[in-house]
């Protein structure tokens, strides 16, 4: 597959403060990247240095090849950006500001005339296309930024938080989009919300305090679980030291006087010892739930890692 | 960078905001112009004995010229402190910057846009003189030179108001800076006319009006021309300096 976007060692600073330090990013063709963050982790600003809006401090950065510091105008034609705030000209109609959007792309003629009929269709607009900016509502407004990131076709497609501020519905519409994107384009994708990387992202990159925690696809990130565990609910259970002799049983946390949680390693599954035990000492089983560490644990667990070290550099 | 202008006009013909500047500078203009020809009339029975006595290209046309210098100064903060200053606080700029275009192309695409609106206002403004063709000839060279000065003096208030609107990111900010900046150009000379005579008279040299004024009287000199292309060209590059230096620092 080829390589749309790559950077290297991206680093900025403003002031004293290193916002991002030594990022490197690539995506290739038809993959959504999540990146993902906490507030404040330097998100935003490595989109905006990815987009051209700022300048690294050091580091590379190219699309599809072309050198975005080097060669901005033929860079930034293969690139389509959403920032935060979607960039919007509330005074003009949806139909209008597209095809502002498209001419400030270099397209002319029927080639226009096309490119716009087809975003608008793509992203859901025709109901809309003739009305002010303005007066639609918020998640209209922000397909009306995902439209215009894509409205020239650019390779490389760069959305910053994509889905804040939108009702449970219009977020499920946009991250529709999002993926339907993915066939045609590469899409970056920035949020905090973990659920969406899980559900969007084909690759994950986790950054906190400006720098990369971890990079990789996201099997591989389930697989960074340190611990697997069970949740048993025992109707007549056994005292806890029973439980913990059992073979494979690294340890037991009692959750309630009848539920327990079992901890193990992930090769070496308990299950069946313990359901045998269960029903040859009648202990009454009643409830057994594999416990999956959600994207969540492991972030939560990435980032409590680097915080006393982040804290010495500051 | 065509494109930029185009984008800019039609955001300006799209709010109320442009066609109400036109019509009340046109509404202020034409009471002016009234009130000159009114004047005109009832000193012309006097002049007309006095040879080589002063004609309506004098006595009309120059004066509304001159109070339409005044009026374009005053509106020009407002149509220009759209340029960045609006952008920023819209959150609009990125837009811009992560299209295919250099920064320059950028400024000269909206510096382009805005003087396009202020030539149609200019036209407008052309059509009061042109309608004394109804009843007396008028001189087309001094008419000419004058819209031509007029055109020069405005092209320069909105290469300060952009340079001043990129500065901030309050779009009244922007107006006022312009305001103030423009005013004290136009101003300056006041304090340059006490100077002891024999300097060299630098004050005077700053003055907008200074520079205006023999264009309004038909003369043109190119000491004027240069003062006002250096003017354009001194705040548009330093603009296009501000954009590329805002990717740079934030």
């Amino acid at each position: 597959m080829t390589i749309l976007l790559e950077a290297q060692n991206l680093s900025r600073y403003f002031g004293p403060n290193v916002v991002v330090q030594n990022i490197d990013l690539t995506v290739k063709r038809g993959e959504i990247l999540g990146f993902l963050g906490p507030n404040g982790a330097g998100k935003s600003t490595t989109m905006k240095m990815l987009s051209g809006n700022l300048a690294p401090d050091k580091g590379e950065i190219h699309i599809n090849g072309f050198d975005l510091l080097s060669q901005p105008k033929q860079a930034k034609a293969q690139l389509g950006y959403l920032p935060e705030n979607p960039p919007l000209y509330r005074e003009l109609t949806v139909n209008e500001y597209l095809q502002h959007c498209a001419r400030l792309n270099l397209l002319k003629g029927q080639q226009l005339k096309s490119a716009v009929a087809t975003v608008i269709e793509r992203c859901g607009l025709g109901d809309v296309q003739r009305r002010l900016i303005g007066q639609l509502s918020k998640g209209y407004q922000q397909r009306t930024g995902i439209a215009q990131a894509i409205v020239h076709n650019p390779a490389v497609v760069i959305l910053d938080e994509p889905t804040s501020g939108l009702d449970p519905l219009q977020i499920r519409q946009i991250r529709e989009l999002i993926r339907e994107l993915a066939n045609e384009h590469s899409v970056i994708l920035s949020t905090h919300i973990l659920p969406e990387v899980e559900m969007l992202c084909d690759r994950v990159q986790i950054i906190s305090k400006g720098q990369v925690m971890f990079a990789d696809s996201l099997t591989a990130l389930h697989q960074q679980r340190l611990n697997s565990s069970l949740r048993i609910t025992l109707s007549a259970p056994p005292p806890i030291t029973e439980l913990q002799a059992l073979t494979n049983v690294s340890s037991v946390e009692p959750v309630s006087a009848n539920q327990f949680r079992i901890l193990y390693h992930p090769e070496q599954d308990p299950t069946e010892n313990l359901i045998a035990s269960a029903v040859s000492k009648h202990w009454q089983l009643q409830e057994l739930l594999r416990e999956q560490d959600s994207l969540e644990d492991i972030f939560m667990h990435l980032i409590k890692d680097d915080a006393p070290l982040a804290e010495v550099k500051n | 960078m065509w494109c930029v202008a185009r984008l800019e006009i039609s955001r300006l013909f799209l709010s109320p905001f442009a066609w109400i500047m036109l019509a009340l500078v046109q509404f202020l203009l034409a009471y002016m112009f009234l009130s000159h020809i009114e004047y005109f009339a009832q000193i012309q029975g006097q002049i007309s004995a006095i040879p080589g006595a002063p004609g309506v290209t004098e006595m009309i046309i120059a004066p509304l010229l001159s109070n339409a210098a005044l009026v374009l100064l005053l509106i020009a903060p407002f149509i220009t402190m759209r340029a960045f200053a609006d952008e920023h606080r819209n959150h609009s700029l990125p837009l811009l910057i992560s299209a295919p275009l250099s920064a320059s192309q950028i400024v000269l695409g909206k510096y382009l846009g805005y003087l396009g609106f202020f030539l149609l206002q200019l036209a407008l403004i052309a059509l009061m003189p042109l309608s004394l063709l109804a009843g007396s000839a008028i001189d087309f060279y001094q008419f000419g030179v004058s819209m031509f000065g007029l055109f020069l003096l405005v092209a320069s208030f909105l290469a300060a108001g952009i340079f001043l609107s990129s500065l901030t990111t309050q779009p009244i900010i922007a107006a006022v800076m312009t305001f103030c900046l423009l005013f004290l150009l136009w101003i300056i000379d006041f304090a340059a006319a006490s100077a002891v005579s024999g300097q060299i008279n630098w004050l005077a040299w700053l003055s907008l009006l200074g520079h205006f004024q023999p264009l309004l009287a038909g003369q043109i000199n190119s000491v004027d021309l240069s003062f006002f292309a250096l003017f354009c060209v001194v705040f548009i590059l330093m603009t296009i300096r501000r954009l590329d230096a805002a990717r740079l620092s934030l």
